[in-house]
């Protein structure tokens, strides 16, 4: 509720707007049942008592379109909110007042979920980190978002809403940070016995600020080999940052696949799917929706 | 298992080994010595008063629903200590674990709390808790002297004991699943939980879920079947209304968890691979099934909830209830809806933003008829005559608590909302919101209301009041918390916290439910002090609260053939019509009354696959082949029992309807 990216200050203004539209009935309904029970006590024998009143088609018609008009106005609300606010569709603007520049390139970053830490590839700048991720303010974030073995859900409450990281799949999220500053980033859903530490700071930096956190990567960073992935990999608990300089080409899109390891889980491997490598939770991400749980 | 043949252990023990005792783990060894002492002074108690006998033929083996319902509430009841002793751990784990001070649970055992908790709240609480009360309620209800197949009846509820057992073994031999209550894949599968606690998870709720839905098949079918002459559909109670409408989703909705806990079973067991994305199955799949029968559970809970409220409320009000067909039409509205929104558990899996969309709107939609609901008990209120006894407190304190739990719920329902709050501690509160405030509270409701009709006295209602309003104040204190750390982006199934300005948060949170372990502890006590106060609050008329429906127009407790003569129905408050119309019972002219005989038949059966179950977690594979075919071989045996039925012969009816002429009379 302390948001610093537009995608979180909308998500808090539609929980603000969507309760108030609630309230308009439930608070009344809670005051109805309070006045009923104390006005129509039985002691109370100044009260109307009639025992055989159990029907008013003005009221029936009141008491099934209140509620069906405040759902009507939420349901359009939902509509136009769930299709603005697609984690997956790329944002048109970076904040309110602040439209999205034509030449703006967003800053890719592939996201995966191990047991239990966050690694984090720059494919552009050929660096990785695992639980500490950056963003320049004000440039739109693509975070590709996969897991190796379970699921988990990865969430930074200030810049956006969560998505899961799915094993084989990949997710997207489209966020994009307004305001410099450490903010808490974790897994929302539960992947064992390290999923409570399964945290990492998301840092909002200035270009320049991010420029030189990008090169303090590639200074002091080793390598991250596919033999340095794999030993990653392996589950351990409390991890601290890290940096890795350079990162093996194609790493992501073979942890993605189940390739690193090139065995028989390999899907690029696998007849069924040798056309389509790993099955994307959604091919496309202009809104044609197709569900999620189809098979490639 | 010290064994020289360790070849032959392992084919008789399978993975069981002494290292399965979970000796090194002091609090499991302390609540084992507690509960193995309370056992064996249970046994010795039962032992000394040579209860074994009067236990086994008037209870274990008996087929009559009003047993059958009642032994289902105390199964809930003890269920819902263990599952709130969970509730009490984690809460206390959550209220210390900050910073340096790692907690008092490891995670490994936190996260078997915390799995243990939703399942046994949900399986062995809720639901022994409402199938019990329709099972008592329904038949009475409906002016018919015993459900549709009394035999499976009885059979149904040794199953879900059965599933009880299982997980209560899991507490102190291995250990229960560490995966949350639904125990999603990839997190449930033989690489990331090898233990034997997703095997309790699968067994129990197998076991417990063919009991579930044969008493869903059955209460329908008497639903359908076996109504009073002249009670349409039109004329039902409420609550019958609210039971056929359970019992419809339990019957379609159960074979989906049937089918989705096998294929988690082979993908386990067989090596195939379901829900494995890689090899070619689809994690997704699982979810999507898990919660195709999880949405209709919610209301296969909350509807029967419903139906106690409208009875409570009409009876309390002295009044009709207001809007009895759009109450009827809500229920069946709601019953359609309940298989329409299941996509709304997992917004953030990455559905298209028209799916998501859909099922949101889907989910709100519910809320016009659940809105439509609560107006019409408020309505029922209005201009009526409301005495506060317990069953009505209940009711006013549900309606505005569980106001709140719905709005949250809507709110829940928007998409990008969810983004922010999905899996969050407010989740949490949303669904304990509705659960306690929904369920619970109509349950606690229509056990206090019904009870004087269960066994002829009422309860006290000093400490009825004190459990009310101890549940009520540590609700709010418990929950509200949790709404608010949800809103600060707090996750759930954590056991530990960085952030110390959290702590105040949890520590209410604890005092909530310390609270509510006062309600609880007020509960038992109530039912110590009305046994022991029985004569004081003993009912003669069989209608302590002047009722409306047919159940109060029979003795409490009722005979065992329910009622001498089958009612003629004229109106949905049907006991209230004949009352209005100076009703006279009948004193002569009975006739022989065919009833169905006890049989040991299912509680055998039930323990055959307790056996079964537990050879098939630890992978004991002679023993389950064993078990198996004894299961087969008495379920078979038993088609071969044509002693089944016998007939109550008139003038021993004519004797009980005698003595209870002679009760009314010296009490009018």
């Amino acid at each position: 509720m302390s948001p610093s990216g537009d995608l979180a200050v909308q998500q808090r203004d539609l929980i603000i707007d969507a309760l108030i539209l609630m309230l308009l009935i439930v608070v009344p309904v809670i005051i109805m049942a309070l006045a009923f029970a104390w006005h129509y006590r039985s002691s109370n024998k100044k009260a109307e008592y009639e025992p055989d009143w159990d029907h008013s088609t003005m009221l029936e018609l009141l008491i099934w379109s209140a509620p069906l008009l405040i759902i009507i106005a939420l349901g359009a609300l939902t509509w136009v909110s769930a299709h603005k606010l697609d984690p997956f569709r790329p944002l048109d603007r970076i904040a309110e007042g602040k439209p999205m520049p034509a030449d703006v390139k967003p800053l890719v970053v592939d996201v995966v979920a191990l047991d239990w830490k966050w690694l984090f590839i720059y494919p552009e700048q050929g660096i990785a980190t695992v639980n500490e991720v950056a963003a320049p303010v004000d440039r739109p974030i693509q975070f590709k978002i996969t897991a190796t073995s379970v699921m988990n859900s990865f969430f930074i409450p200030s810049l956006a809403g969560q998505i899961y990281a799915m094993p084989g799949m990949e997710t997207q999220l489209q966020a994009v940070i307004n305001k410099p500053g450490d903010y808490e980033g974790f897994s929302a859903n539960f992947s064992g016995d390290g999923f409570s530490h399964m945290r990492f700071t998301f840092h909002g930096m200035s270009d320049s600020d991010f420029a030189q956190w990008v090169q303090q990567a590639k200074s002091n960073g080793s390598a991250l080999s596919r033999e340095a992935y794999v030993k990653l990999e392996a589950p351990s608990e409390n991890v601290p940052v890290s940096y890795y300089a350079s990162v093996a080409p194609g790493l992501y899109q073979d942890i993605l696949t189940h390739c690193v390891h090139n065995d028989e889980t390999c899907t690029r491997n696998m007849k069924s799917s040798a056309e389509s490598g790993a099955m994307n939770a959604r091919k496309d991400s202009s809104g044609m929706a197709e569900m999620a749980a189809s098979h490639p | 298992m010290m064994s020289n043949h360790p070849d032959l252990a392992k084919l008789i023990f399978g993975r069981l080994t002494i290292d399965q005792l979970p000796l090194k783990e002091p609090i499991v060894v302390g609540t084992f010595a507690v509960v193995a002492l309370g056992a064996i002074a249970l046994l010795g108690v039962i032992t000394y008063y040579r209860l074994w006998g009067y236990l086994w033929r008037e209870w274990f083996t008996s087929i009559d629903h009003k047993k059958i319902g009642v032994m289902y509430i105390i199964l809930g009841l003890v269920m819902l200590l263990r599952g709130f002793s969970d509730a009490v751990m984690m809460r206390a784990q959550q209220a210390i674990a900050f910073g340096h001070n790692a907690g008092y649970l490891p995670p490994d055992h936190y996260d078997q709390i915390f799995t243990a908790h939703g399942v046994i709240m949900i399986f062995f609480v809720a639901m022994p808790l409402v199938t019990g009360v329709m099972n008592f309620v329904m038949p009475l209800q409906i002016g018919a002297r015993d459900v549709a197949f009394p035999f499976l009846n009885n059979f149904s509820f040794w199953m879900t004991v059965s599933g009880a057992v299982l997980v209560m073994i899991s507490l102190f031999v291995g250990e229960f699943a560490r995966t949350g209550w639904l125990a999603y894949p990839p997190l449930s599968d033989i690489v990331s939980s090898p233990d034997a606690g997703v095997d309790y998870f699968i067994w129990s709720l197998q076991i417990a879920g063919v009991g579930t839905l044969l008493s869903g098949v059955n209460l329908l079918t008497t639903i359908i079947k076996m109504r009073a002459p002249g009670m349409t559909l039109m004329r039902m109670p409420i609550f019958t209304w609210t039971a056929l409408c359970t019992n419809i989703l339990i019957v379609a909705a159960f074979p989906v968890l049937t089918a989705v806990l096998a294929m988690l079973a082979l993908d386990r067991y067989a090596g195939t691979n379901f829900f494995d994305t890689v090899l070619g199955g689809n994690a997704m799949m699982y979810v999507n099934l898990i919660w195709i029968w999880g949405h209709p559970e919610v209301y296969i809970l909350i509807l029967p909830a419903f139906g106690i409220f409208s009875e409570v409320t009409a009876t309390f009000c002295r009044k009709r209830l207001f809007g009895y067909a759009s109450m009827v039409y809500a229920t069946v509205v709601i019953t359609v809806l309940a298989y329409l929104v299941w996509l709304h558990h997992f917004f953030t899996m990455g559905s298209g933003a028209s799916v998501n969309s859909f099922f949101g709107i889907t989910t709100m939609i519910i809320s016009i008829p659940t809105g439509a609901k609560i107006f019409n008990w408020l309505f029922t209120m209005y201009r009526g005559r409301i005495e506060f006894e317990v069953p009505m407190l209940w009711t006013v304190g549900f309606i505005v608590t569980f106001a709140i739990g719905g709005m949250t719920g809507v709110l829940l329902a928007v998409p990008p909302a969810d983004f922010s709050l999905h899996n969050s501690l407010f989740l949490v509160a949303h669904f304990h919101n509705v659960i306690i405030g929904g369920v619970l509270f109509g349950l606690f409701a229509g056990i206090n209301y019904w009870f004087p009709k269960a066994f002829g006295f009422r309860l006290d209602p000093f400490w009825g009041k004190c459990s009310f309003w101890f549940w009520l104040i540590g609700f709010y204190f418990a929950f509200m918390p949790l709404y608010v750390l949800g809103l600060m982006g707090v996750t759930r199934r954590l056991n530990h916290f960085d952030d110390p300005s959290l702590q105040i948060w949890f520590e209410i949170a604890a005092f909530g439910a310390f609270l509510i372990l006062l309600g609880i502890v007020s509960m038992l006590i109530q039912f110590a002090v009305s046994f022991m106060r029985r004569e004081k609050l003993r009912d003669v008329t069989g209608d302590p609260w002047g009722g409306r429906t047919l159940e109060w127009s029979t003795s409490s407790p009722p005979p065992k053939y329910n009622f001498a003569f089958t009612p003629q129905i004229h109106d949905a408050d049907a006991w209230w019509q004949m009352k209005q119309h100076h009703y006279q019972r009948p004193l002569q002219g009975f006739t022989p009354i065919h009833m169905p005989k006890n049989t040991g038949a299912g509680i055998i059966l039930a323990g055959l696959a307790t056996v079964f179950g537990f050879a098939m977690i630890w992978y004991m594979w002679p023993l389950a082949i064993i078990s198996f075919v004894a299961l087969l071989a008495t379920g078979i045996g038993h088609t071969f029992n044509y002693h089944r039925d016998y007939y109550i012969p008139a003038d021993e009816v004519a004797r009980v309807e005698a003595s209870r002429t002679e009760l009314l009379a010296s009490h009018v």
